[in-house]
Parts: C-alpha cells; sequence; structure tokens
C-alpha cells in the first residue's frame, strides 16, 4: 500500500502558533485564549454553513420543482438567506401567557447546544479536529442525544396541543433511530478498530471504509442514511413539525431568533449526519486512493483535506435533500414499524456480520 | 302501478304538483311513514331543502335511487310558526343529520329524532332565522365576542305518551384531548374547522363546524334577478365554477321552455369538461402537498396553468369566470381555443406518466392510501357522498351518465368505478377521469357547430310559477339546484345542493380509528371546497 502524502496538514501551523503564544504568556492563559478562538471559529463556521445550507436547500428543491428558487436578492438570490438572517435577529421572541417560560426559553439553546458539540467533532483537516479524543463516535452519539431533550421541552412547555403532539412523535422517533443510528456506527468502529474520529480517518489511508467493509459497510451505510435521516428531522421523516398536520409540530409557538435555532439546527444536524457519514464510510478528509493507480493518487493528494471532506459532506447533503423532495411524508406507525421490525433486526446481524468477517480477516 | 298511486296508498291524504318538479305533498302525520317505505328504492336523499312559503314552513325531499336512478321529491310542511317540528329521517339516510341541521340553522325547524339540533353555519348565539321571510335584517349586529361553541346538542325526542321531550347529547366529554384542526390550518383546504377527539394519535371523532366563509348566498339570491344569481355561483366551489352555472342556467332554461343552441352545448360540454381537469389537477396537487411531497404540487400547477390559460383567453377569468348565461354563453370561444385545447391534450397525455412516477407507484404513498378511510357503498350512499368519492366505492352516481344534460348522451365516455373505497381508489377515480375528460373533449372539440352562442332572452326573466330543479355533475360530485318559484322576476327559494358538505359529514365515519396523518389524507382524498359548503 503506498505511502499516504498530506500536503496540507494543519498540526505544524497550530504547534507554532501554541509556541508562540507560550513564548509571550503563562500556558494557561494561551489554552484559553486558544479555546475561545476556536470557539468563534466554531459559531463561525456554524453560521456560514447554515447559510450556505439554506441557500443549497432552496435551489435544489427549487429546480426539483421545475422553479428558479430566490432570484431577486442579489445575483442568483444569492444574498437572499443573508437577508433572512438580518430579518430574523431583528424579529421579536414574543412569550405565551400561559407557557412555562424558564422551559420554553430553554428548549431552543438545548437543540442548538446538541447541535453545536456535535458540530465541533468534525475532522475538517488533516490536524484541524476541534474535539477529538478516544471515544469520539460515542461522543457524538451522546451529545446528539441532548437534542431530544430539547424538542420535548419546547412541545411541552409552549402549552400548544400541536406542539406537544409533534414533541411526543419526536420523542418516540428519535429515540427509536439512535438505536439503528448507533449500531450502524458501531459496525464500523470494529471495522476501524476505534471510536476514535482521527483514529478512524486514519485506519482508511489506505481505502475508504465503504470499500475495505464491502457488503456490512454498505449495509451499515445505507440503514445509516435512513437513521440519519430521521435523526435531522427531515423529509420523509419530518413528522414532528409535519407542516400539513401538526401546523409546525414543536416549533408551532416560537418565533424570532428562538424559532432561528431550531431551523438552524435543523440545517447543520443535516450537515452533521452527512459529515459523520463522510467521516466513517468515506474516509473524512482522506483523498480517494485506488491501489496501483499511483499517478491517480499523487494528483488525488494535491487536493486539499478538507475540500474532500466538504465534497464528500455536501455529495451527502445533496442525496437527503433529493429524498427529501422527492417522498412523500410517512406516517408515525409506519416510522416506528420500519426502524423496530426492520433496521434494528438488520443492524443486529449486520454487526455481528461484521464482527466474523473483521475476526476471520475478510475485510481489506 | 304508476308512482302516484304508491304513494296515495301510504299516505291516502297526499297531493301532487305537477308544475316543474314531481313533488307529493303529505302532511306531516303521514310524511314519516311515507319514507319509510320509499327507503327501500330510494336509497340515495338527494337533497332537504328548507322553505318558508308565509302561511307554513316546510321542507322538500329529494330522493333518488341508486340502481335505477329515479328521482321523486317529497314536500311537507307545518303551519307552527312558533315551535316548528317536522319528523327527522335522519336515521334512514345519515346525510340527513347535517342537511336537517342546516334547515334548522337557516330556518328554525326543529327535526324530532335528529340527535344534533346544533347550528351549522351560523354562530350558536345567532337571534333569528335568515331565511324566513320575516326575519329582521338588522337583529344581529356585528359580535366582536368570541363564539363558545358547546359539548353538547339537544335533541327532541317523542315520549311514548306523545309529548315532546327535549334531551342532551354529549357531543365531546370533559377529559377527551380535543384539538382544533382550523379555521386556520394548512390542509383544511380553507376555512373550516374541524374539532377531533384524539386518544394519542388516534383520532377517535370529527366534529366538522362549519360557516366561516358562510356569505347567505341562497338568501341573497331571494333579492336578485335571475341573472344576478348566476354571478354567486362561480364562487360557490370555485373549482367548478362553470359545472355550478351550468346548473343554475339548465334550471332556469327549463323553466321557462328555453332551447340553447347547440353551438352554445358544444362549449358548455368542453368547458365543463377542462374545470373539471382542472379540479381534478388541484386534487392530485393538494393531495400530494398534504401528505407531505412538495414536488409533484408543482407538476399539478404546471399543467393546470395551461388550462386556466385557456379559459382566461375566452372568458377573461381564471378563477372567477362569469361565463355561462341563461339562454347560451357570454361570449363566443378565442379563435385560439381550439388549438390550444388540442395542443394541451396532446402535453398532458405525454406527461401523465410523470405523476404516477413520482406519486402513484411510490411506497410511501401507497403505504398511507391502501387500505386507509374505506367507505363501503352502502356509506357513501346513506351519506350522500356522490362524485369520485362514491364512485370509488362502487356507487354509480354520474350524473352525466344517468341524468345527461347538454352532450353528455352524444359523446362517449365511460364511468369510472373502483370498489375498494379507500383513500387510494378515491385517488386514482381521479387521476382516471381526467383520461376520460379529456376523451370528451377530443370527440367534441373538432366538430363545433357554426351557429350564435347565446340566445335572445328579456333583461328581465321571469320563471313560472312551480318548484324545478336540475343536477349536474361537478368536479366534486352531484351539484344541485333547487327552485321554489312565485312567478316573480327573483326566486323565492333558491337551494344549491353542495357537494362538499356531505363530504365533510362523511369523515367521522371514514376517519374512525385512523391516525392523524390518516385523517389529513382522508380530508384530502374526499376533496371537498369549503366555500361550496358554506355557502
Amino acid at each position: 500500500m503506498e505511502k499516504f502524502l498530506d500536503y496540507y496538514s494543519l498540526a505544524p501551523v497550530f504547534q507554532w502558533i501554541h509556541a508562540l503564544l507560550c513564548g509571550v504568556m503563562p500556558e494557561a492563559l494561551a489554552l484559553c485564549i486558544e479555546g475561545l478562538a476556536v470557539a468563534v471559529v466554531i459559531i463561525l463556521l456554524y453560521a456560514i454553513l447554515a447559510i450556505v445550507l439554506i441557500y443549497m436547500e432552496r435551489k435544489v428543491c427549487a429546480f426539483f420543482q421545475l422553479r428558479y428558487g430566490p432570484m431577486r436578492v442579489g445575483k442568483w438570490g444569492l444574498l437572499q438567506v443573508f437577508a433572512d438572517v438580518l430579518k430574523i435577529l431583528i424579529k421579536e421572541i414574543i412569550r405565551l401567557k400561559n407557557s412555562d417560560h424558564f422551559l420554553f426559553d430553554l428548549a431552543p439553546y438545548l437543540v442548538i447546544l446538541a447541535s453545536i458539540l456535535t458540530f465541533s467533532c468534525l475532522p475538517w483537516n488533516n490536524g484541524a479536529q476541534i474535539l477529538d479524543f478516544n471515544i469520539g463516535i460515542f461522543f457524538i452519539l451522546a451529545a446528539s442525544s441532548i437534542e431530544v431533550l430539547g424538542i420535548l421541552l419546547a412541545g411541552w412547555s409552549s402549552n400548544n396541543k400541536y406542539a406537544l403532539i409533534g414533541a411526543m412523535r419526536s420523542g418516540a422517533m428519535m429515540i427509536s433511530y439512535e438505536i439503528s443510528l448507533g449500531m450502524a456506527l458501531i459496525t464500523m468502529v470494529v471495522l476501524s478498530g476505534t471510536m476514535s474520529i482521527s483514529g478512524i480517518v486514519e485506519s482508511q489511508a489506505n481505502g475508504w471504509n465503504l470499500f475495505k467493509g464491502h457488503l456490512p459497510a454498505c449495509i451499515a451505510f445505507l440503514v445509516y442514511l435512513i437513521a440519519g435521516n430521521a435523526e435531522a428531522n427531515r423529509g420523509p421523516f419530518d413528522l414532528a413539525e409535519a407542516e400539513q398536520e401538526l401546523t409546525a409540530g414543536y416549533h408551532t409557538e416560537y418565533s424570532g431568533m428562538h424559532f432561528g435555532f431550531f431551523y438552524l439546527a435543523e440545517y447543520l444536524n443535516l450537515f452533521i449526519v452527512s459529515g459523520i457519514a463522510a467521516t466513517v464510510f468515506l474516509g473524512g478528509w482522506m483523498p480517494l486512493h485506488v491501489a496501483g493507480l499511483s499517478a491517480f493518487n499523487g494528483v488525488m493528494d494535491l487536493i486539499p483535506g478538507f475540500i474532500w471532506f466538504f465534497g464528500k459532506a455536501f455529495f451527502i447533503v445533496f442525496l437527503l435533500m433529493w429524498i427529501k423532495w422527492t417522498f412523500p411524508r410517512l406516517r408515525i406507525d409506519q416510522v416506528l414499524n420500519l426502524e423496530w421490525k426492520y433496521l434494528i433486526p438488520i443492524c443486529l446481524f449486520n454487526l455481528l456480520l461484521m464482527v466474523v468477517l473483521k475476526v476471520f480477516g475478510l475485510v481489506f | 302501478m304508476s308512482m302516484k298511486d304508491l304513494i296515495l296508498k301510504i299516505a291516502p291524504s297526499a297531493t301532487f304538483e305537477e308544475q316543474g318538479d314531481f313533488v307529493a305533498v303529505v302532511s306531516k302525520e303521514e310524511f314519516r311513514s311515507l319514507m319509510e317505505k320509499l327507503h327501500a328504492d330510494y336509497d340515495y336523499l338527494r337533497d332537504v331543502v328548507g322553505f318558508d312559503l308565509v302561511e307554513s314552513l316546510g321542507a322538500l325531499y329529494y330522493l333518488e335511487s341508486s340502481t335505477t336512478f329515479e328521482r321523486v321529491a317529497v314536500k311537507t310542511s307545518t303551519l307552527d310558526r312558533e315551535n316548528p317540528l317536522l319528523p327527522s329521517v335522519c336515521d334512514l339516510w345519515k346525510t340527513a343529520e347535517i342537511k336537517e341541521r342546516e334547515v334548522y340553522d337557516l330556518l328554525g325547524i326543529r327535526f324530532i329524532g335528529n340527535p344534533d339540533m346544533r347550528r351549522i353555519f351560523l354562530r350558536e348565539d345567532w337571534v333569528g332565522y335568515p331565511l324566513r321571510k320575516d326575519y329582521d335584517m338588522d337583529s344581529n349586529p356585528l359580535n366582536m365576542t368570541n363564539e363558545q361553541n358547546a359539548d353538547t346538542t339537544t335533541e327532541v325526542t317523542l315520549t311514548a305518551g306523545g309529548d315532546f321531550k327535549e334531551v342532551q347529547n354529549q357531543i365531546f366529554g370533559k377529559d377527551d384531548f380535543v384539538v382544533n384542526f382550523g379555521p386556520q390550518h394548512p390542509s383544511t383546504h380553507g376555512v373550516l374547522r374541524m374539532r377531533v377527539h384524539l386518544d394519542g394519535e388516534e383520532v377517535k371523532k370529527v366534529d366538522p363546524i362549519c360557516g366561516y366563509i358562510h356569505r347567505g348566498i341562497e338568501k341573497m339570491c331571494e333579492s336578485l334577478t335571475y341573472p344576478q344569481t348566476l354571478a354567486l355561483t362561480d364562487r360557490m366551489d370555485y373549482l367548478s365554477a362553470n359545472q355550478n352555472r351550468h346548473a343554475v342556467c339548465l334550471c332556469v332554461e327549463q323553466a321557462m321552455g328555453l332551447e340553447i343552441s347547440e353551438r352554445a352545448q358544444y362549449i358548455r360540454t368542453i368547458v365543463d369538461e377542462l374545470q373539471r381537469l382542472n379540479s381534478h389537477l388541484l386534487f392530485f396537487s393538494c393531495l400530494v402537498l398534504d401528505m407531505g411531497g412538495l414536488t409533484p404540487f408543482f407538476y399539478g400547477f404546471r399543467d393546470r396553468e395551461m388550462i386556466l390559460d385557456i379559459l382566461e383567453d375566452t372568458t377573461g377569468g381564471r378563477l372567477i369566470q362569469n361565463y355561462y348565461v341563461i339562454g347560451g354563453v357570454q361570449a363566443d370561444l378565442h379563435p385560439d381555443f381550439q388549438k390550444k385545447v388540442k395542443a394541451f391534450i396532446v402535453h398532458f397525455r405525454g406527461i401523465l406518466h410523470e405523476y404516477h412516477e413520482i406519486f402513484t407507484g411510490n411506497v410511501i404513498a401507497r403505504n398511507r392510501l391502501i387500505g386507509i378511510g374505506k367507505l363501503t357503498r352502502e356509506q357513501t350512499i346513506a351519506l350522500g357522498c356522490t362524485g369520485g368519492t362514491g364512485r370509488a366505492s362502487g356507487w354509480a352516481n354520474d350524473v352525466r351518465k344517468h341524468h345527461p344534460y347538454a352532450l353528455y348522451n352524444k359523446v362517449e365516455f365511460k364511468e369510472i368505478l373502483h370498489t375498494e373505497g379507500d383513500c387510494y381508489a378515491r385517488y386514482m377515480v381521479r387521476m382516471e377521469e381526467m383520461l376520460e375528460s379529456m376523451h370528451i373533449i377530443e370527440q367534441l372539440i373538432d366538430n363545433i357547430p357554426e351557429g350564435e352562442c347565446k340566445v335572445k332572452t328579456k333583461p328581465i326573466i321571469k320563471v313560472p310559477e312551480g318548484i324545478y330543479s336540475a343536477s349536474v355533475e361537478a368536479s366534486r360530485g352531484e351539484f344541485g339546484v333547487f327552485l321554489v318559484s312565485d312567478g316573480g322576476k327573483n326566486p323565492a327559494r333558491l337551494h344549491f345542493r353542495s357537494t362538499g358538505l356531505p363530504l365533510v359529514h362523511a369523515l367521522d365515519t371514514a376517519c374512525a380509528g385512523s391516525k392523524i396523518a390518516d385523517f389529513i389524507a382522508i380530508g384530502a382524498t374526499l376533496d371537498y371546497v369549503i366555500p361550496d359548503i358554506d355557502r
């Protein structure tokens, strides 16, 4: 297997910055400043990606629907989303008389917190992982579960029947789908032999997991896409906010930026689901290598890691958008049947298959 | 035995009115036994038309047989204006439950034995009954308080001793989880409100509350001349605007004995079918939208746009077209009409497969529609669910086929029948009817005869005294016009059979035990239009 050449590793740059800061101040202070800088970067990246995703969703769905999408504000409507962000920022946050104010205000922050925590785990480039430790996958699953708490609180504290039904649907659905989501990821952990995000990416230097794990990896990938779509509350699994049934589901009563947080989190969750799929199945920031074609591999290595990562993630985002804008919505009992009667047994079998193949060395 | 002898045998004191429709007039004592007898043959109650003739208050019952398609009308009345009571027939024809509520709401006649004697269109605290001739138009100033909906209804029952007793019926219990769907809700297709009793996700009971767009069209018509009433028909079921108007024109033309030109007949038939295509395309769009599929929605709208353009060229309107007039049509066809209609048919036949690929064949769509919201043939007849809803359950009820008007007896077309009675059957009936509509248009479009498109009529039209009716197959069922004329220049009573009211009434039956999402899908496949219900 050829050695993977990374021209764009950011680790030396960060080490240099760290050394520079330590030279002029105590290390504790330097770490604090670096932490703050990273936090600002995460929030900025989060906001920028949200804008990109919202614009992309509008354009993609417009082209599926024989429309142009936003065209008036800026060239190709490029400024439309900025205008919308500005609008939502200056809107009044309405608090209802008979809602539980503390929980009502807390809920959107829980949702956005879960989303940002998970977001921070994504491997952007070689040496540019923000949260990276030996139980990374475990942390992602744990952090993303906080979201359902926020949704349940939002539905409960709104004092609205639609919101309550939406929250209950969401609770039933998201908790169920976390099982198969987790099992699909564990299947890949078995293949990679590590739970650390950077470890998983590095283990794919000689081939992406989707190819290395062949049959069980492909099954896990499909299950992951379905479960991930459900986790992100997007069509055809958008029952929690099913517009035609529950007007807006759990966030019916939210306005202004509190609604904005739910909205942002929905889009970013879409990206996070895709990002994790790209990391675990498609090699994260690793370039595409085909064994034996060294010239081709050399050219692939010239493309920076973050472009690989975003390329793969946005490819999966597009797949999920394609599904959303094609299928009608499922019904709650069908959603739960799909999970408990089909996906979980498949996942369990698939996990066993992966373990057997791994033990007998039948994976690449 | 003729109809007359049959009725006389059961109700010896019956008299008959034969000016216009054949109507049997019976006293309210004999009425109930006559209706029980007639129910065996005439299992479909087309409509109940309440009327106020100053000396008496009463109701006309229009019956039809679902097998022989024979029709009969029965009239009964009461002289008591203070506390008018008539026997209910809602145990024979379930649709009478809601039709009698309408009569009660507008005329104040209470029906003995109807479990649900609430107002239907007007507020529960409304004063007086608007369709009564002595109704004071100033008795209800704008009310700024919220309407409280009662959870109980009052039923008038007859005790064994022959006395009347009022009984309270419970609609919703105190601990029921009742959710309001509407009047502002994305999937009620307008301002319909439904109180839905939910048990978790399961729908237990649906109580529709109508009247949010009630404009009192029937009351308004009583002070308008016949040509003026036409302006209001487009505003009922706006997706059957032309068919509605067709019915009124037919009714007045028949009453006057006016023969319209063949060219006008051709134009009316073609425009009716274009309207039906328009409506069914909107049905498809709304159904997929209600089920969460946003993309196919645009397919329907893309093709509907072409029909609207064609109609706009000729009529000048897209939604409200005001095209038919008594004696023909307002204006002749646009020169491009035939060319554009033919181009549309070619385009649409070529593109219809896209609809089936994206939606009909989709596994989620099929799971959501097949076996959901079943209505049996007997149920649809009892509930009076005409149109596609009835035909999906195997009830052949196409007015075009069984009581042909315009050119429908000259063209060849199939009456689409399914037997399953579920959402999927209701959906497929409409999709297949679109093909039949195109087939009808294709037979006519090249043969439109030359000639006048309008017969000259007097500016003031007077209809001879009598009771008249006409019915057409509108986009979502039988639309009927029932006219009581006193010989004057405006109608004494003009009633429209709403195609949507029985469909909304059927929601409770169709939704029993289904999920919230099914409730939305069933509502969409029943395909009602709210302004038509409220009138």
